[in-house]
């Protein structure tokens, strides 16, 4: 597979971590995306803003391998190329996927989500004997520090608040070592204390990782500090500093209405 | 402080009492049955040896089901297709055990040929008159049709309640198939009149309470084997999948091919157990795959709580003995009591027996839970 080439790349500079090129999704005649190219580099924490409709969740479909483009590529560390790969596939190359609504294995305790989760053979008779070694109880144990919730370890998930799920599916998939996140609104539905203490993890976590993150709460935005890209009916309509962004005359249009 | 670190036992030391309880029970109680004299209070009834024989194949089917049901969500409504197949194999192999004692005398065909005047035995029933053969074919008839049933709906991620759709027409178009003559399993009829199971009269006594012992042992087999499954981390993933399984997938996990597995398993231990239950009950015909036994099954795991193992045990006798009695006592009303069973267990008690026991264990610990320090978030 050859990537092709990308326009405005230096010879010699290394691969972006992810890359969308002319990525095309309709849905009924409706365009979830609409030739939306988008570059995210290594280490990179990038935060998607625009109005519902804007084709951020059908992104993140496109890039786990949920939704098939109708036209367009998506590379990923290089030469992968993830329109052609399946979702568990695309989750062992090293992407991990919270979703918008927090989704935890409600009837496994807090523990047991993590355990799941920690890198281990995920083949189904590999599964079956499915040691738990010593390794991945220490990380489990690490997760624990990143995320707190190591008083309800053996608790049920299902009886952890929204907030604290949002925090144990982030660790599932620190858990999983993805080294590209893709955060869909990750404080939705937090208090404001949740929503400060969010927002340490994932400059904390943004240290070592590639972030994306979706989200609607621009004070939220603004603490990250990250360069913003603004989504619209399916493509890139402006990308800068939040501040560049929310003076942009047609961004203001776009969430005023004209 | 050192963290404990949770242990998944295959049972627990009270689950282990229980579990060699009921097995002694059931194992020795037939074999005094052999010394007691008929007449004596201690003697069981000879009926109820069979009986109980044929009531432990249906727990394996419950097993089966619950398995895929209870821990994956898969509710496969046609599982009483795989426990039919089963029990067609070995009911070949005893039909080629007749040899020349039928009412024909043809040593190689079995009469209902005879009868539609076949002159030599179809390929398909070549090597039944083995016994291995067809113990092999047992595991492989229903294992092979679950797995392409499998393979073909999970990998379409066809889920739900469309899956239980697609089984139940599977055990409906089998049924179908089976009443017709020239299929060679001896249509409406079915095979009957069995003589010999591996040199023995199936009718003699020691040879019954051998087949009985084999389905207690099946049953006890089928039990360890599914709580290693679901003590295993395949099993949380099984239970993650039926909770999230687009979680499950962004893990990195193969969902389909976990399902498949625990289907496929399912599907030849019901096989299994419809082979214990054939030659015990002397006769398997179409009926078997008729759609509302695969129902039945269902409201025996749920009546005894499915997620559980033991619920679908305790649940496939106390419903099967609750029909036996009804049936003789008050043959109408079994149909009413099915349908209010099921009633009942979905808006009453939606954990089944075992819920409601644990329900009821609650409670009575409940005046002493208050005295724990209320919990923070």
């Amino acid at each position: 597979m050859v990537r092709p080439e990308m326009p405005g790349r230096l010879p010699g500079e290394p691969d972006p971590h992810l890359y969308l090129s002319g990525v095309t999704v309709s849905f009924d005649g409706f365009r979830a995306l609409n030739s939306l190219s988008l570059i995210i580099e290594k280490g990179e924490l990038r935060t998607i803003i625009g109005p519902n409709g804007a084709g951020k969740t059908t992104m993140m479909d496109v890039i786990t391998g949920k939704t098939r483009p109708d036209q367009g590529e998506v590379f990923y560390d290089g030469d992968h190329d993830l329109s052609k790969l399946d979702e568990a596939t695309i989750a062992n190359l090293g992407i991990g996927r919270k979703f918008q609504r927090p989704t935890v294995f409600e009837n496994l305790t807090v523990y047991e989500n993590l355990e799941l989760a920690v890198k281990a053979d995920r083949s189904t008779f590999a599964t079956l004997r499915g040691l738990v070694t010593g390794e991945m109880r220490d990380t489990i144990d690490r997760l624990f520090e990143t995320i707190g919730l190591s008083d309800r370890r053996h608790e049920l998930a299902g009886a952890l608040s929204h907030g604290q799920k949002q925090w144990l599916e982030i660790g599932m998939l620190l858990g999983q070592d993805a080294q590209l996140l893709l955060l869909d609104e990750p404080v939705a539905g937090m208090t404001d204390h949740e929503t400060a203490a969010t927002a340490e993890l994932i400059l904390r976590l943004a240290q070592e990782r590639t972030l994306v993150v979706v989200e609607h709460d621009m004070e939220f935005v603004r603490n990250l500090g990250a360069k913003v890209t603004v989504l619209h009916e399916g493509s890139v309509l402006a990308e800068g500093s939040i501040d560049q962004v929310q003076a942009n005359q047609r961004v203001i249009e776009v969430y005023l209405g004209r | 402080m050192r963290e404990r670190y949770p242990t998944y036992p295959l049972l627990s030391a009270v689950g282990w009492l229980g579990f060699a309880g009921v097995g002694v029970l059931l194992l020795l109680v037939p074999i005094a049955n052999l010394f007691v004299p008929p007449g004596s209070a201690l003697h069981m009834p000879d009926y109820l040896v069979p009986l109980i024989g044929k009531y432990c194949t249906y727990a394996m089917l419950a097993l089966a089901l619950d398995l895929i049901w209870g821990y994956a969500g898969i509710l496969s409504l046609g599982h009483g297709a795989f426990f039919a197949l089963g029990g067609y194999c070995m009911g070949m192999y005893l039909m080629r055990q007749i040899g020349a004692r039928g009412v024909y005398g043809n040593a190689e065909l079995p009469d209902f040929m005879v009868f539609l005047n076949w002159k030599e035995l179809p390929w398909y029933w070549q090597g039944f008159d083995m016994f291995w053969f067809a113990a092999i074919m047992v595991v492989l008839v229903p294992g092979i049709l679950a797995f392409v049933l499998g393979w073909l709906t999970f990998r379409s991620r066809v889920t739900g309640v469309y899956l239980s759709i697609i089984t139940q027409a599977m055990t409906f178009a089998l049924l179908l198939a089976f009443f017709r003559n020239d299929m060679g399993f001896g249509g409406n009829n079915g095979l009957t009149d069995f003589k010999e199971i591996l040199g023995f009269n199936v009718q003699a006594p020691e040879t019954r309470i051998g087949l009985y012992l084999a389905s207690v042992i099946g049953l006890a087999a089928t039990f360890l084997l599914c709580r290693w499954i679901v003590t295993s981390k395949l099993g949380r993933v099984c239970l993650a999948i039926r909770d999230a399984e687009s979680r499950v997938r962004f893990l990195g996990y193969s969902a389909t091919g976990a399902k498949l597995f625990v289907f496929t398993l399912s599907a030849v231990l019901a096989g299994i157990a419809g082979a214990l239950y054939v030659p015990q009950v002397g006769i398997i015909n179409p009926s078997e795959f008729s759609p509302a036994n695969s129902i039945e099954v269902a409201i025996w795991v749920a009546v005894g709580g499915r997620g559980t193992l033991v619920g679908a045990v305790l649940g496939a006798f106390v419903v099967n003995w609750g029909k036996t009695w009804l049936t003789g006592a008050a043959p109408d009303a079994w149909l009413f009591v099915l349908g209010g069973l099921f009633v009942a267990v979905t808006l009453i008690f939606p954990k089944g027996i075992v819920g409601l026991a644990q329900q009821i264990r609650l409670r009575r610990e409940a005046p002493r839970a208050v005295a724990k320090p209320a919990e923070g978030d």
